[in-house]
């Protein structure tokens, strides 16, 4: 794996590395001293062309627990407000010789492009609407520690599928690992032909009783003034993943940050089904497990085998 | 149905006469003997072994193989193998000149078809500013007249500064040289507009080209609605938004009695509106693009925005079956590459972010040789045809290989075999659809207005 750019580019062996990987990491993290040395020495840099707390704070964090040393730019108050190209910022980013650069960009493909100007691995937080492969994978990772394999399992991603990066990567990694995936919404908000992706397509939730896992998509205010929807309120009247809805086996998911009471109940948030604190848990380990894949494993300098925490007996 | 008004008086155009409509660069005419070259000019007949003698720019003779001699100081080109076509003629490029020469301008321009075996075409009118008062002609025509390495015609807008709003003097134009017009980059979004400039045209003559794109269905699209666009991520330009506005069109150029070109068609929608706006007797024409029969919207699966984002967008192998169905059938009149150049900077960006067009003039016809007329799916003569025939619609004659015809043809090796943009390109820029492809045969000469216009370099002609 020299590069993640896309949840298409990685097979279920590799997926299943990763998520082995990110499980040892998580170990890591309950330990008093959650750093390990991986990556001492090495820099990353992450770059944010959109705002983001969640996706860009675990990835450095990430990065610092395996001892990199780490550049953030943000778009706001950079040089690419002075309109300064995306091959430009790059270029100069280069200059400090990063070993991964994490890019999310509002439009698709930026990473890949990236690949043909730097050496550095290059990471995908998030490219427009199409992929975010981390997220998929950190969502995988979750699912495993709670219900094991996801091989089987009928997952029911519901909501603004259309205009969503997260439901596109993990419509992916879900039926590459086997699961059976749903996408369910109102038709204005289901891309045409996305069953060709390997998906079922549903405009109603009468069904998901089916389900085992329920992943609901934010949902934007804004989609009402572009009339993808007639009102919010009728939106959640017909889609929000409440209690009401939901049998007591079935589990919730959401990428986050949530809208309370629209795509999703609070009751749901609150409750032991949902799995949205297991994911930012997951996502730390899991972005840990893609920088150690890409950057340390395979390098003969570090065992791959067992990242040993600073300070403690190897 | 649509309503076609044929109580209209016959007209033809008040305001004449008319200059020239092509203009190029004066030179020396070329003498020059052909020998053994295989003759194909499908209209006049002409096939087969043949000498060819051009003489003072001029088709002065054809004879068997072997039967005619030089003059003195005739260049002979022994051909033997190789292939002569009348040239072709490209109803749609833009050479971007005023304002955006570092894409390319008239002179690259008209080297890039020449070197495609082009020896005609019209350039689209959205510059910047755009060609929209008869001093634009004017002064385009005098630079023409000083570096186009091939005759060519410019188009004007349809209405001010294509803003769609008021009608340009549509009149002073024509007399100033517009061989048509169109707000081509855009369409035409209000009907009573279009309408008026329909009306309008029954005075001035100049067949109307058309970008058919409903802007309100395209919205942000960036490329075909389709299962590769939902699995992407890509905002989608749906099939309809172009076929809804050709039905709308053909309907309003029925009533009117007016001639429309319907430019750069790419959905099997489409072509079904055109069908049955000719079978009702409009006055339509359209014409269908290199890249659309020859790519589809897979190409985009690798986001290289350089080859593949332009306007209309590639869409299914379904659409591009029923294109070359269409060609076939004579439903497509010909065929413009909507050659549409743009700097580096602006296509190694993002896809979306990515400047809308490719470069096609040099590869026009290699590029449908290997990908239709090879594999068997279209014959050799309709392709030089279709390439030869996009004139016609704005009152311009193919070319001829008949004896006393003015030398308009070209020189196609087609067993060459060439990597495009591997020596570069005779464009400005390099957004070519096909670069880096593997290419079968290849324009060696072109001979525009009588004039030698382009000979590949490596390609070298003795003298006697």
């Amino acid at each position: 794996m020299k590069h993640l750019i896309s949840i298409d580019d990685l097979d279920q062996e590799e997926i299943e590395g990763l998520l082995d990987r990110a499980e040892s990491f998580a170990e890591v993290s309950k330990r008093d001293i959650k750093k390990v040395p991986a990556l001492r020495g090495r820099t990353v840099v992450t770059l944010f062309y959109e705002a983001s707390t969640r996706t860009s704070s675990s990835f450095e964090l990430a990065a610092k627990r395996l001892s990199a040393d780490v550049v953030s730019v943000k778009s706001s108050g950079s040089s690419v407000e002075k309109g300064e190209s995306l091959k430009d910022t790059v270029e100069t980013l280069s200059a400090y010789d990063p070993a991964a650069i994490v890019i999310r960009h509002p439009q698709a493909g930026a990473a890949d492009m990236l690949t043909n100007w730097v050496d550095a691995a290059v990471v995908n937080a998030g490219d427009g609407m199409r992929q975010h492969p981390s997220q998929a994978l950190l969502d995988l990772l979750a699912l495993r520690q709670r219900i094991g394999s996801v091989e089987g399992r009928k997952i029911w991603i519901v909501g603004d599928v259309l205009h969503s990066r997260v439901a596109r990567s993990n419509i992916q990694a879900f039926s590459k690992m086997g699961a059976e995936v749903t996408v369910a919404g109102p038709p204005t908000l289901i891309p045409r032909r996305i069953e060709e992706s390997g998906c079922e397509v549903r405009y109603s939730l009468d069904e998901i009783e089916e389900a085992d896992v329920v992943y609901s998509l934010r949902m934007q205010r804004e989609r009402m003034k572009e009339s993808f929807v007639p009102s919010i309120r009728e939106y959640a009247r017909l889609f929000q993943i409440n209690s009401r809805r939901l049998t007591p086996r079935q589990l919730v998911m959401h990428p986050g940050p949530v809208n309370r009471g629209v795509e999703i109940g609070g009751d749901v948030i609150d409750s032991d089904r949902c799995l949205i604190a297991d994911q930012v848990a997951s996502g730390l380990a899991m972005r840990m497990a893609i920088l150690f894949e890409l950057l340390a494993h395979g390098d003969h300098r570090e065992s791959a085998e067992a990242p040993v925490p600073i300070g403690e007996p190897a | 149905m649509n309503e076609v008004i044929d109580e209209l008086p016959e007209y033809d155009s008040r305001v004449g006469p008319l200059p020239e409509p092509m203009i190029q660069r004066e030179g020396p005419a070329a003498t020059l003997l052909i020998r053994g070259a295989t003759l194909l000019d499908p209209a006049s007949g002409v096939d087969g072994l043949h000498d060819l003698l051009v003489e003072d720019g001029t088709i002065s003779r054809l004879g068997e193989p072997g039967s005619l001699e030089p003059g003195e100081g005739t260049e002979v080109i022994e051909a033997g193998g190789l292939h002569v076509f009348p040239a072709f003629f490209d109803p749609h490029v833009h050479f971007r000149t005023p304002g955006q020469e570092y894409k390319e301008d008239l002179e690259t321009g008209t080297r890039s078809a020449a070197a495609g075996g082009y020896a005609g075409v019209l350039a689209m009118a959205n510059t910047s500013p755009t060609v929209s008062t008869p001093e634009q002609i004017e002064s385009l025509r005098d630079r023409a007249s000083k570096v186009a390495s091939v005759p060519v015609g410019f188009l004007a807008t349809v209405t001010h500064g294509m803003k769609g709003e008021e009608l340009t003097d549509m009149a002073e134009l024509r007399q100033a040289g517009a061989v048509g017009f169109t707000d081509d980059g855009v369409p035409i979004e209000s009907p009573r507009i279009l309408r008026r400039a329909l009306q309008y045209q029954r005075m001035v003559g100049g067949r109307i080209a058309l970008h058919q794109e409903d802007v309100e269905l395209s919205g942000a699209g960036v490329m075909h609605e389709g299962a590769v666009s939902a699995e992407l991520g890509l905002r989608g330009v749906p099939s309809i938004s172009e076929s809804v506005m050709i039905a709308r069109d053909a309907a309003i150029a029925g009533y009117e009695g007016g001639k429309i070109q319907i430019q750069h068609l790419s959905a099997r929608e489409s072509i079904q509106q055109i069908r049955l706006a000719k079978a009702e007797g409009i006055d339509i024409t359209c014409e269908v693009s290199p890249h659309h029969l020859c790519l589809t919207d897979e190409a985009v699966r690798t986001l290289d925005a350089s080859r593949y984002k332009m306007n209309p967008p590639l869409r299914t192998e379904a659409d591009r079956q029923a294109l070359i169905d269409a060609l076939i059938d004579g439903t497509i009149d010909c065929i413009a590459t909507d050659h549409a150049p743009h700097a580096v900077h602006e296509k190694e960006v993002p896809y979306e972010a990515a400047n809308m067009g490719v470069t096609g003039l040099e590869t026009a016809f290699s590029s449908i040789y290997t990908n239709l007329v090879l594999p068997g799916r279209i014959e050799l003569d309709l392709l030089v045809e279709k390439l030869g025939c996009g004139g016609g619609p704005f009152g311009i004659e193919p070319f001829s290989l008949a004896e006393g015809s003015r030398a308009n043809l070209c020189l196609v090796d087609l067993e060459a075999e060439w990597v495009v943009g591997e020596d570069g390109y005779e464009s400005r820029s390099q957004n070519s659809w096909c670069a880096g492809e593997s290419l079968r045969s290849r324009v060696m000469v072109t001979l525009a207005d009588g004039q030698v216009a382009y000979r590949l370099r490596s390609f070298s002609l003795g003298v006697a």
